[in-house]
């Protein structure tokens, strides 16, 4: 048992777990939205944006947060203006834009000849964080979950049924903005922690296990940041007696939740669903 | 297939993965040179009834046959033709009039679909038909709703399908062009074709359907439109959904009554019989 | 002055990597007006990332990488498909679990068998340096991609816009679907090894989706991504030799700057236009 429980003994591995878990929480939170919206690759899209903005902020000497927080409103708002202005279509948009963004981020790079640990941007590094990055994400994770908490009602409503938010007053552009913003900040302290692909999974997967496993919005925000939070833990557990990497063995643990309610689900998993259609076709009418 | 044309469909039952049974044996038979109407409200199993008909979905019972072979030779003899809602279609879609109509020869060229001069005359007879042929080189999006459907309308024709199905063909479309429609569709039936019309636009039905199929999770009345179309079977097919008006009739007489579905009202007879549409002088 | 400007094509390697960014870029351009018509654009993000495990079995095994991140790829299509038929979560957010899962396997994979794979190179590519038995694969590959939809192309723009119509003619919707997704693995395993996981994303969307603004016809629009696929890789590799560095990135900003320019000024569907037809309408309507 004691060996089971090493990695709690090391300092950095406490922090990693800490960290870990509340970026994994605010992200699967966030991911309830963000499934419903229809948001799924945004956050894809926003996490690769990011590189240009790392880039110059790096050059004019701002916070890479900032830089990074900036490119990726400027994504996801660009995307938005693609779509809006042209007969093109969403996910082209999204497309065109972050892929472009990124490109101009590594063309910029390669013109810089210093070390700007690119890999640990893309890739994370949560074995590694530094005390100030820690209170960074701390913060974030703070004022969105405050954020998101405040503007539960009208968040969900503008997620299921923007056209009779509109209707009732709710200003519907305002809001999508504030869900653009906590988005851009969750990733860019998500990233810092635990690498763009963990991220990305943090913010879909987690919202799909809830959806997949009840109709209760509530519930499906619980189970999403409850299964968010064991998959971070067993994961780095893993991690570290395997020997293996933690983004990796996080993103398994927790598509491993997710195959297991997409098979047993009460209602909307495929046994149930097999189970629904026999009975339905052999039923007397 | 030497048989005659006969759309039969046995005892068809449909269930989606999610569990949800939409159709449940349902069974009528059409032959060859009808025009039939399809009825039913939103969700009633009539496009899955279509798709069944196109071999689109694969039955969990019963069969579709067509000229009493599996739908899946009608295919291959390229005897199926299908006109699309036009919520169905990508009207962005960078291809011209000529080019869609052109689609319906396909099954005829070889794998390339290099067009030979049999399918450029195919297109401009269907397209002259259907009074289109001057907006061949135009792209699909520029078209108004009727001009759109006619397009498709040429494509079934340039493919010279024997068992023409529309799907709604008359929502969006303006008197012209319906008028237009209904004329296409009975030179059609009278080439021995069987035409198919999916509508829940009641007021018209009695104006160009020889036969009426009621369709309610099941086919619930098939037949001449005389003997099936009354107010007995509507109400079965819609289910109360429909408005009805009773029209004052002295005493001891029974009413005339109008049937509405908020969109184009039905005068239905004293005895039953359906009179016909509800036309308003605006 | 020309002298300079003419140095690049001194080089052996440099030539041929223009070339060979050229073949690959057109045949991407070509690709991506089916991929941009079918909404596909997401699904070459989603593949590039699921490749990865593919590649790091292929080297354990000792099989080509190539081969191995075809299947990895396919196979994650395949899990999408059944996930997505079956359940009601949406598209998107299958697509985003699936690449996550499958990269996340990868990531897992590479830190357990000790191997001289670079998920750096996977990820960025690298043209400048890249082997020549790997060039001689990415041609065929380009090649076989480029016949089949020369043969198939027409059914394939069928099935995307119709694929009720292609059923009713005997085609088979499911089957050509499945070989425009293989066509879309195939070509973005032979890209990738170029520009990289990221990028060759760009290559299968933005010059379909820059074609698609400046014609109404399917025929001009992929003669149009395929040159300009074909002219900015050509030219984003030679300008890489200047700027030193990122091949993959600069043929991509040329790409996005060319989509940007027709979504402005496109004579029909740019925004420009757009605002000019708007103007005469208002007038006319003035007018009345």
């Amino acid at each position: 048992m004691t060996w089971l429980l090493a990695p709690l003994s090391h300092g950095f591995m406490l922090e990693a777990l800490a960290v870990g878990t509340l970026v994994a929480v605010t992200c699967a939170l966030l991911s309830c939205f963000i499934v419903l919206k229809g948001w799924s690759l945004m956050g894809d899209a926003i996490s690769h944006a990011i590189l240009p903005g790392v880039v110059l902020a790096w050059l004019i000497g701002l916070p890479l947060a900032i830089g990074a927080f900036a490119a990726g409103l400027i994504c996801a708002i660009g995307s938005g203006m693609v779509k809006a202005h042209s007969r093109v279509k969403e996910d082209t948009a999204m497309g065109v834009v972050f892929t472009g963004m990124f490109a101009l981020g590594l063309v910029m790079i390669s013109q810089i000849t210093s070390d700007l640990h690119l890999s640990h941007i893309l890739f994370g590094n949560i074995l590694g964080i530094e005390r100030e990055d820690l209170f960074q994400t701390l913060a974030i994770g703070t004022v969105s979950l405050v954020l998101v908490g405040v503007l539960w009602r009208d968040l969900q409503l503008f997620c299921f049924d923007p056209g009779h938010a509109r209707s009732i007053g709710i200003n519907v552009g305002r809001l999508r903005l504030i869900l653009l913003v906590v988005l851009s900040g969750a990733i860019v302290a998500g990233v810092q922690a635990v690498g763009v692909i963990l991220v990305v999974a943090l913010l879909i997967t987690p919202g799909c296990i809830g959806y997949l496993l009840t109709d209760r919005f509530g519930r499906m925000t619980a189970i999403a940041m409850g299964s968010a939070a064991v998959s971070t833990v067993v994961g780095i557990f893993i991690s570290y007696h395997a020997n293996a990497s933690t983004a990796g063995s996080i993103v398994l643990v927790l598509s491993g939740l997710f195959v297991v309610a997409l098979v047993l689900a009460p209602r909307h998993g495929l046994l149930a669903l097999g189970r629904a259609r026999r009975r339905a076709l052999a039923s007397d009418r | 297939m030497s048989a005659a044309l006969s759309v039969d469909v046995a005892g068809l039952t449909v269930a989606y993965a999610n569990g949800h049974v939409a159709l449940r044996d349902a069974s009528f038979r059409l032959e060859a040179g009808t025009v039939c109407g399809l009825v039913g409200m939103n969700g009633s199993g009539k496009s899955t009834l279509f798709k069944a008909i196109m071999g689109l979905v694969e039955p969990a019972a019963g069969s579709v046959r067509i000229a009493g072979a599996p739908v899946r030779d009608a295919q291959r003899a390229n005897w199926v033709a299908y006109v699309p809602q036009s919520e169905d279609v990508d009207w962005a879609f960078p291809v011209s009039v000529g080019d869609v109509v052109m689609m319906g020869r396909y099954g005829f060229m070889s794998i390339l679909r290099l067009p030979r001069a049999a399918d450029r005359v195919a297109v401009t007879e269907a397209l002259t038909r259907v009074g289109m042929l001057d907006y061949r080189d135009r792209q699909i999006g520029e078209l108004s709703g009727g001009q759109k459907k006619r397009v498709f309308l040429a494509r079934a024709l340039a493919q010279g399908g024997r068992v023409i199905l529309l799907d709604e063909p008359f929502t969006g479309v303006d008197v012209t062009t319906e008028n237009a429609i209904i004329d296409l569709l009975r030179g059609l039936r009278d080439e021995g074709r069987i035409v198919l019309v999916s509508t829940h636009d009641l007021g018209s039905v009695p104006t160009f359907c020889d036969h009426v199929v009621l369709v309610n999770r099941t086919v619930l009345a098939a037949g001449p439109t005389e003997e099936v179309f009354n107010a007995q079977n509507l109400s079965r097919a819609f289910g109360g959904t429909l408005r009805q008006h009773s029209v004052d009739a002295p005493a001891g007489q029974a009413a005339t009554v109008v049937l509405t579905d908020d969109e184009r009202p039905l005068v239905i007879a004293p005895d039953g019989r359906v009179l016909g549409r509800l036309v308003t002088d605006a | 002055m020309i002298e300079a400007l003419l140095v690049p094509f001194a080089y052996e390697y440099m030539v041929s990597a223009m070339w060979v960014s050229a073949m690959v870029g057109a045949a991407c351009g070509l690709l991506s007006c089916y991929i941009t018509l079918k909404g596909w654009s997401l699904m070459g993000d989603a593949l590039s990332h699921a490749v990865v495990p593919g590649v790091v079995v292929a080297w354990v095994v000792g099989a080509p990488f190539a081969v191995g991140a075809f299947v990895s790829g396919m196979m994650a299509a395949g899990v999408m498909s059944f996930i997505r038929s079956r359940t009601r979560i949406r598209e998107d957010a299958v697509i985003g679990i699936v690449f996550t899962t499958f990269f996340g396997a990868g990531l897992f994979l590479l830190s357990i068998f000790p191997s001289n794979l670079r998920l750096r190179t996977i990820v960025f590519g690298n043209i400048l340096g890249i082997a020549d038995a790997d060039v001689v694969q990415m041609m065929i590959v380009t090649g076989i991609v480029l016949a089949v939809l020369a043969v198939r192309g027409r059914d394939l723009m069928l099935v995307i816009f119709d694929p009720s119509h292609a059923k009713a003619i005997g085609l088979n919707p499911g089957l050509l679907n499945a070989l425009l997704l293989a066509l879309l693995a195939a070509m973005a395993v032979a890209a990738m090894q170029a520009v990289g996981a990221v990028l060759v994303i760009a290559m299968l969307v933005t010059p379909g989706a820059t074609a698609y603004l400046l014609t109404d016809r399917f025929g001009k629009m992929c003669g149009i991504a395929a040159g300009l696929g074909a002219g900015t890789a050509f030219a984003g590799a030679y300008l890489s030799y200047f700027l030193d560095g990122s091949t993959g990135g600069t043929i991509v900003v040329l790409q996005t700057l060319f989509f940007l320019a027709a979504m402005a000024w496109a004579p029909r569907h740019g925004v420009m236009a757009a605002r000019r037809a708007r103007r005469v309408a208002m007038t006319a309507r003035a007018a009345e």
